[in-house]
């Protein structure tokens, strides 16, 4: 290249400057201001953190109360085993938290070392199964919230002799896919209780919140919503990585739709996105939500929400590693062949208290 | 510039450059001292990375992004993005299920209505990018969100959930599976049939780009537009053989989704778009145009497979994934940018 190359030595070539020197030194002095002005504003940070304290919440708060994490040590003198768990989680959700926390709990009891990956794709999921299967793990827990994907990578499981077990989603796939057992909640019952619970409210209207397309469980839900419940469902799709937007189109939905008396979100953090909708919509709905957290424990104990179905995740994680072990252990297998249920469970304002303080150290 | 440089004794066209000049002069070079790196890395910190089925997992988790990475490489050289690209794929799966299962139709009938319509779509973006003169950035972007939309829409529609309904029972779909989704066992080692695409798209790409006139014309497309045109480079049409070129490998790409898991989910390929455009720049594609290589792209592609599975074989948290890509990334460009500095300074 002719060009560059000329323009490289043409710059290159010492230029006698009168400006040179001085322009070095302003760029020192430059660079010294700037580490000072970096200086000031982390004493000012650390100042007001150590004069602003906060007596209530935050991190001390979290420390006084019991930890989340797995405690304890292994109960039992087995070997070492490897466990190793891939979901369809999308990146930092609070519920697969829930699951892990549960998983670790079991892991540390029954003397387990547990791997967790996840991937919200379903080829990438499938591919992560793969790669633990190479590491000749000795347990495998999937969930199947797009089974087509994983029949192949559960078929190779089988062969390479690595037990399975699903959680979460996939109650019908499971046995077919040969997998020993499946932990969770059949949606479809979760959506029932949900619609009779509604039903029990005298509720007319309702609104169900899909916070995911292509979830097969999430549309189940909703479709047994509408199977038991007396009124009329309608349903909503919102982008659930966006909460802003989640809480504008339930706002607008709202303000067209002036019957509606419920609205049901299928997920805990979107309560509180449906709960400041119709706070902003001036509508007098009751917002009912599946599953629980700490801020949805709070809202039902304060009276902003109706009730919750709780799918109880912590659960899902610690019988999954648990059941492993006693297969591995003593060949053992709960269930008699079909699904065991960890839901549905309605959780309302009489409950509340007591699930606060589980929701804020994690497992429920 | 003065005539006093010693340099100018000498014709520069003319200057012999030695074997090892030219290996550094590579667009690929800086990626492939990366992917040692890499290798040696997760050797050392995952017992299991070492393993020969590892090597098949690793193989086919680099070759579903390579597929995609190759044209896009090719794309970028020529100086535009495809933001559709990723969602493509899952329309492209989408078009020949959905077809075939309408029409009770031979599979292989929905695979070709499927490859035809992709490729329109390439043209379609192609075609808006010279009309209007936008952007690739805001022309791809409009098409990917219309696409999105599309898969869903559509699929809801037709299908009356978000994932169609299964063909495996279908006419054509076990022959059609041994094309795009197939695989073999050596010994230990699954390999699957997208690794072999995967290298023929390399092979195909790299010839065009080197020993083609359409492999000039995109390097002077890429490199300074207007030049190119007075020079009589057909920049039109070599732009939308570019998104042609693009929507072929999304056909294939799709083709394996769909023969691999016989349902495609409608809402997925969003965000894949991003890792293509990684793995080319990982490559030694310039984000300017005018410079880089398919075999490039083909080690990105590699680099991302390695550290995606190798995360997983070295036991390590995947919340770090993203952090690890990123400095990769960043390495990667550093490196590239490094070599290529001191290549030219020494030529």
């Amino acid at each position: 290249m002719p060009d560059t190359w000329a323009a490289g030595v043409w710059l290159n070539t010492p230029r006698p400057h009168p400006g040179v020197q001085r322009e070095g030194h302003d760029v020192v002095a430059r660079v010294r201001t700037g580490v000072r002005a970096l200086g000031a504003v982390l004493a000012a940070v650390l100042g007001a953190s150590l004069t602003g304290c906060s007596s209530t919440g935050g991190k001390r708060a979290e420390e006084r109360a019991a930890a989340a994490a797995a405690q304890g040590k292994a109960a039992v003198n087995t070997p070492r085993w490897t466990f190793a768990m891939v979901t369809h989680s999308g990146a930092g959700d609070t519920f697969w938290d829930i699951v892990q926390n549960g998983a670790k709990q079991a892991a540390v009891k029954d003397n387990i070392d547990f791997l967790y990956a996840n991937n919200a794709e379903a080829q990438q999921q499938a591919q992560l199964v793969d790669t633990y299967i190479d590491k000749k793990v000795d347990g495998l827990i999937v969930t199947l919230a797009k089974p087509d994907a994983m029949k192949d990578v559960l078929t190779k499981a089988k062969k390479a002799g690595i037990p399975v077990v699903t959680i979460n989603s996939g109650t019908e796939e499971s046995k077919a896919f040969g997998a020993l057992t499946h932990i969770g909640q059949d949606e479809t019952i979760a959506g029932e209780a949900v619609g009779e619970e509604l039903t029990k409210r005298s509720k007319k209207k309702a609104l169900c919140v899909l916070h995911e397309r292509g979830n097969v469980g999430h549309e189940q839900r909703c479709e047994g919503v509408k199977k038991s419940f007396k009124g009329t469902v309608e349903n909503l799709y919102v982008d659930g990585t966006n909460m802003p937007d989640v809480q504008a189109s339930i706002e607008a939905k709202l303000q067209t739709a002036k019957d509606i008396d419920s609205v049901v979100t299928l997920g805990a953090p979107f309560a509180d996105a449906a709960v400041q909708a119709k706070q902003q919509a001036g509508s007098e709905a009751e917002i009912d939500t599946f599953d629980l957290n700490a801020k949805v424990a709070d809202s039902l104990d304060a009276g902003t929400l109706g009730f919750a179905v709780d799918q109880q995740p912590y659960l899902q994680g610690y019988e999954a590693v648990d059941l492993l072990w006693l297969y591995r252990y003593n060949a053992d297998m709960l269930g008699g062949g079909k699904p065991v249920l960890t839901g549905p469970q309605i959780i309302t304002k009489d409950d509340a208290a007591e699930l606060k303080a589980y929701t804020k150290r994690g497992t429920r | 510039m003065t005539a006093t440089a010693p340099q100018a004794e000498h014709d520069e066209r003319l200057i012999r450059t030695s074997p090892l000049r030219k290996l550094m002069g590579r667009p690929e070079l800086g990626s492939i001292v990366g992917a040692i790196a890499v290798f040696l890395f997760f050797s050392i910190a995952a017992d299991s990375f070492l393993r020969a089925s590892s090597f098949g997992t690793v193989l086919y988790a680099a070759s579903t992004i390579g597929i995609m990475a190759v044209p896009v490489a090719l794309l970028m050289i020529g100086g535009e993005f495809d933001l559709s690209a990723g969602v493509m794929v899952t329309s492209s799966a989408l078009i020949s299920s959905m077809f075939s299962y309408q029409m009770t139709a031979n599979v292989w009938v929905g695979v070709f209505v499927s490859l035809l319509v992709t490729l329109l779509i390439g043209v379609f973006n192609g075609f808006m990018l010279t009309r209007t003169k936008l952007p690739s950035f805001i022309i791809t972007l409009g098409t990917f969100l219309m696409l999105t939309g599309l898969n869903l829409g559509l699929t809801k529609l037709i299908s009356g959930t978000v994932s169609t309904k299964g063909i495996g029972d279908m006419e054509g779909f076990e022959a059609a599976k041994a094309v795009f989704a197939s695989q073999i066992t050596i010994g230990s080692v699954n390999l699957k049939v997208t690794i072999l695409w995967w290298f023929v798209l390399i092979a195909l790409a790299t010839w065009i780009l080197l020993r083609t006139r359409a492999g000039n014309w995109i390097f002077a497309v890429g490199g300074e537009k207007d030049a190119a045109r007075a020079t009589g480079v057909p920049v039109n049409k070599t732009r939308i053989g570019l998104y042609m070129g693009v929507a072929f490998a999304a056909w294939v790409s799709g083709q394996h989704l769909l023969f691999s898991y016989d349902v495609v989910q409608s809402g997925e390929g969003v965000g894949n778009e991003l890792t293509y455009i990684i793995a080319a720049v990982i490559g030694g594609c310039l984000i300017t145009g005018g410079y880089g290589s398919a075999i490039g792209s083909a080690v990105g592609a590699f680099i991302f497979g390695m550290t995606s599975k190798g995360i997983v074989y070295a036991e390590w948290n995947p919340d770090w994934f993203k952090f690890f890509l990123g400095a990769m990334l960043l390495l990667a460009t550093l490196l590239n940018a490094w070599v290529r500095k001191r290549a030219e300074a020494r030529s």
